[in-house]
């Protein structure tokens, strides 16, 4: 993060937050200088221990320390816990107070080895504590400089569209305009736990209010929205024999690649030809008709005839039916992922949804989608078709009941009915779906439906 | 001692009858077995008395059918009087009195405008119970990884709110008729009406519409208990906003449901409501939640109750104004600074439920015209439950107690203070000691304490001149707690290291309520460190917890066996 944000790509915040950067930086070199003022660390007491808050001081500042003497009583998830001094020397300056919370290795007073070095230390401790604050600020910035990016590479309307990141966030209706955020205990915890700022959820919770699972949803894709844009298309040398920890954005796609493996799944493949959806397509294509925006309606048009498919299960107990069909469209972006949403995919109709689906593309390239427009899928879309993958297996997102791979539309020779021979364009797509709401009749059926829809395709244009 | 003996298991011998279809029976036995066998063992005191109160007993049946039929002719010259004892209000405080005045020989009405078993049996402690019984299986279901380190499967636990509802409600009806059987087959006459006093010894009782009845009575126990206390700004619709009395009819399980004070009351229902789904928000005037328990039991509560489940927490905030949803907007919550006043925050959350304590209730009581007047609701009374007129002088013949005098507001506390009366109009002078009194909350695990929590044992020490220990044992290491999967828990005793008293026992963990009366019988009976420590527990039993807590306190070798402890202190 720090080499993204000392670039010289960003023009004019660049100056204004260099201090927090070297700041950090120089307080460990000026540690390797002057080694005889140390930091106390908030130590991790646990495995689980993210952040502890400091319970008492035991000593204050000016006090000698032994080696081995508890200096202070920190409270982690667990337990509290008297913490022992690793060196001797002079208490000199404490930077979290009594009550304060800081995060697991983070400075909590300094040490100084000698009483002269106690104002020194104290000096330190003011223009680092200084730059803490600082620190916090990181993310909003983030977000207005990935918006701020914009002008420069697309030179699309930049400002409005900056506010809009900050202020489309949870609207509540008595919010106050939006001016505060209504979001359940849970869904603070895990925003704090996932390290989600509320700001930017979209609440789908009553009168607009976010839950828990719109946490989760923004856990996914929020990193990606918010990560400031690339400062160049550099083919980053991998080195090899080293281990790269993940970035915020891959650890959110791990966790949820792991969260899907408790979601008991199956598929369920169907080949279906496409020749009268190929030879619509032809003719509309001019329309600004896409062969994504077709799918998407011929997948939305069969899900209205099988509610089931568009359901999901959220609590292990029961079926949420979905009272929209908001198709997801999985599409690869700057070496990630996202999915912009087609809502109503069902009721729009193909031209309308046409020109939704290049909107919401240009807007996710340059990264400028909205939480809503990426995180309220009831049913996602993957295709690999255009790289010539005829078949493939795609991971159900949690949160969702299915998703379906798309594979490439191929000639083909097949035998007809008659005892023919013939050559027709045919697809294979395979759907995932989770089997505590979706059986496989259900997605037998709904594939039966979406093949006669494709092989028919005259109700798509209406 | 023999009456101390007495107060402390008056509540379990008086459930033993509710489960029982025999009363006469069931109240000779427990009470014969419990209380005399446990006295013989620890002071060695003969079967005497378990002979004379069975003969009490008796005796009093017979003379109560007799008065009974006297009390026909009502003519009420001085010193006759249709009754001994009459209670006003029977809840569990004057059931309890009423049980203990029939086996002294009492001829005893009760007086009830609602319904027999008051606000504990019908709208409290026994239908709560019933919720919290649900609660504590539904998580037990829920938790995934408790049930695999168990080596159990069990596929996704849910359950039926009526269903839920209907059981809370069945255990009251159940409860109350079987105290109102207990009563009416001892011979308790139950009068209803609303209960109002006329004169000196004098009551009268009717239901509205109905000319009223005049009784006299040597004797008047006022026992009319509490509702639910709700601030003022805060408008109850019973559906949105609401109090324990709705809460426990469980009418809905809102997905957000703010609940106003972090006491008993709303720890326990926040342990129901996150069970069943829902999502907490506390809102607590004082800075820390739990303000009425040990600091370090409070603490430890707080990571287990509150911290991982689906709960946050306003603390140090008053709600000013709290308006029900209508018009489809949500129940709004408005939260000033406690102490700066300034208005600092506004929740909106689907239900607030007001567990900010409960006021007595006492309005229509007459109190006036024996010139009684109460403070803040409250009856004023010495330690002998003996009520206070305006000019500070004691009342003849009139008690009160129970949550209407606010000393304790407990139901076993009050059941003790009526049996403590009972002995005083009986002949025998008796000063309840309210630091015996064990008290739980029902959370999963649960909380219990009894006597005084560190800070205030503290305090008196350093009043008094005397030095404080403290002991703790984890659950953690507790064979049947570990066999259970439950061995999050720690047992806190405050002691006396110069003579071994117990000043004050806390405990967190499986079953704490339950384990605490071997340390409340302890101090009632004023039994030492170094004599309770030599008691043998079964093995293996959560029992154990509190042996090896005892076990572990310091006794100085020079604090003496048998010396007198310090007197039972009222409050």
């Amino acid at each position: 993060m720090a080499n993204v944000l000392q670039t010289s790509f960003l023009p004019s915040t660049s100056s204004l937050r260099r201090p927090s950067i070297s700041g950090s930086k120089g307080k460990s070199q000026s540690l390797q200088v002057k080694a005889k003022i140390r930091e106390i660390f908030m130590p991790a007491l646990s495995s689980t221990m993210t952040e502890g808050k400091i319970v008492s001081w035991m000593k204050s500042e000016g006090d000698k320390l032994s080696k081995g003497e508890s200096v202070v009583v920190v409270e982690s998830d667990k337990a509290d816990m008297d913490v022992e001094s690793f060196h001797e020397g002079f208490l000199a300056a404490i930077m979290v107070e009594e009550g304060g919370v800081a995060p697991v290795g983070s400075a909590i007073a300094l040490l100084a080895e000698t009483e002269d070095e106690i104002a020194e230390a104290k000096a330190k401790s003011q223009s680092s504590s200084s730059s803490t604050p600082q620190v916090v600020e990181e993310k909003p910035k983030q977000i207005e400089e990935a918006a701020l990016d914009v002008p420069a590479a697309a030179a699309a309307p930049s400002v409005p569209v900056a506010k809009a990141v900050t202020l489309g966030s949870a609207v509540h209706p008595a919010s106050e305009g939006g001016k505060r955020i209504v979001a359940s205990p849970y869904a603070k915890k895990l925003a704090k736990e996932l390290k989600v700022d509320l700001g930017t959820v979209v609440g789908s919770g009553p009168l607009g209010r976010i839950v828990a699972k719109d946490v989760e949803a923004a856990a996914v894709a929020v990193p990606v929205a918010a990560s400031p844009a690339k400062p160049d298309p550099v083919a980053p040398g991998i080195e090899l024999g080293t281990v790269v920890p993940f970035t915020t954005m891959q650890g959110a796609v791990s966790r949820n690649m792991v969260e899907s493996l408790s979601v008991p799944r199956f598929r369920v493949g169907y080949t279906i030809t496409t020749n009268a959806l190929d030879a619509l397509y032809k003719k509309i294509k001019s329309k600004g008709v896409t062969m994504t925006a077709l799918l998407a309606k011929a997948t939305a048009l069969a899900l209205v005839q099988h509610p089931v498919v568009n359901s999901c299960c959220r609590d292990g107990n029961s079926f949420t039916y979905n009272s929209s069909i908001n198709i997801a469209v999985a599409v690869a972006i700057d070496g990630g992922l996202i999915t912009p949403v087609l809502q109503d995919a069902d009721k729009v109709d193909i031209y309308t949804l046409s020109r939704k689906w290049k909107e919401l593309v240009d807007k996710a390239r340059a990264k400028q989608l909205q939480p809503h427009e990426y995180n309220t899928g009831t049913f996602t879309l993957s295709n690999l078709g255009m790289f010539g993958v005829d078949r493939f297996d795609a991971i159900l997102p949690p949160g969702t009941g299915a998703i379906m791979a798309v594979g490439a539309s191929q000639p083909t020779v097949v035998a007809s009915k008659d005892g023919r021979i013939g050559m027709k364009n045919q697809m294979q797509v395979n759907v995932t779906a989770d089997h505590r709401v979706i059986y496989g009749a259900d997605l037998a059926a709904f594939l039966q439906t979406l093949a006669k829809i494709v092989e028919d395709p005259k109700d798509l244009t209406f | 001692m023999h009456s101390i003996c007495f107060q402390a298991t008056g509540v379990p011998g008086s459930n033993y009858i509710f489960d029982s279809c025999s009363p006469a029976l069931a109240i000779s036995k427990p009470i014969n077995l419990r209380f005399c066998g446990l006295r013989k063992e620890a002071f060695g005191f003969s079967g005497l008395t378990h002979s004379s109160s069975g003969r009490v007993r008796f005796s009093s049946r017979g003379h109560s059918k007799k008065v009974s039929a006297s009390a026909e002719s009502n003519g009420s010259p001085p010193k006759s009087f249709d009754y001994d004892l009459i209670i006003i209000g029977a809840g569990v405080g004057g059931h309890g009195a009423a049980l203990h005045a029939v086996e002294k020989g009492l001829k005893t009405a009760i007086i009830e405008g609602d319904v027999v078993g008051g606000t504990c049996v019908n709208r409290g402690c026994v239908p709560s119970k019933a919720l919290l019984a649900v609660s504590g299986k539904m998580r037990e279901l829920q938790s995934e990884h408790h049930m695999k380190a168990l080596g159990l499967q069990v596929s996704a636990a849910g359950y039926d709110r009526q269903g839920v509802a209907d059981h809370a409600n069945n255990l009251a009806l159940k409860i109350r008729s079987n105290l109102t059987n207990s009563m009416k087959a001892l011979g308790v006459d139950i009068l209803t009406g609303v209960g109002t006093i006329v004169g000196p010894q004098k009551v009268k009782y009717g239901k509205v519409g109905f000319p009223d009845n005049i009784v006299t009575a040597k004797n008047i126990i006022i026992a009319t208990g509490s509702v639910p206390f709700v601030p003022k700004g805060i408008e109850v619709d019973g559906k949105t906003v609401i109090t324990s009395d709705h809460a426990l009819k469980l009418e809905s399980v809102p997905d957000w449901i703010a609940i106003v004070g972090s006491g008993y009351i709303g720890l326990e229902f926040s342990d129901v409501y996150t069970a069943l789904g829902s999502e907490v928000t506390f809102i607590e005037a004082l800075d820390q939640l739990m303000p009425g328990f040990d600091p370090e039991i409070g603490k430890l509560a707080q990571r287990v109750l509150i911290n991982p489940r689906k709960i946050d927490y306003h603390t140090g905030v008053f709600a000013t104004k709290i308006t029900p949803a209508k018009d489809g907007k949500p129940v709004i919550i408005e939260l000033i600074d406690a102490k700066t006043k300034e208005p600092k925050d506004t929740l909106e959350v689907d239900s607030a439920l007001i567990a900010t304590g409960r006021a007595p209730f006492t309005n229509g009581l007459g109190l006036e015209n024996v010139n009684v007047v109460t403070q803040r609701g409250f009856v004023p009374v010495d330690e002998r439950m003996r009520v206070i007129d305006t000019n500070g002088n004691l009342v003849p013949h009139l008690y009160c107690i129970g949550d209407a005098n606010g000393k304790m507001m407990l139901a076993h506390a009050a059941s003790a203070q009526g049996i403590s009366v009972v002995e005083q109009v009986t002949g025998r002078d008796h000063v309840l000691n309210h630091l015996s009194i064990p008290a739980a909350c029902f959370t999963h695990p649960e909380i219990s304490m009894v006597g005084l929590t560190e800070p205030q044992a503290r305090e008196k020490a350093q009043k008094e001149g005397f030095e404080v220990g403290v002991a703790k044992t984890s659950f953690k290491a507790n064979t049947k707690a570990l066999a259970e999967n439950e061995g999050e828990g720690l047992a806190k005793l405050i002691y006396r290291p110069d003579s071994g008293e117990i000043l004050g026992v806390h405990i967190f963990g499986l079953h704490a309520a339950d384990l605490i009366h071997e340390a409340s019988n302890a101090i009632a009976l004023g039994t030492r460190i170094q004599d309770i420590k030599f008691a043998v527990h079964a093995h293996p039993t959560l029992s154990e917890v509190l042996d090896e807590l005892f076990k572990s306190a310091k006794v100085k070798a020079a604090a003496s066996s048998h010396g007198p402890v310090s007197e039972p202190v009222a409050v």
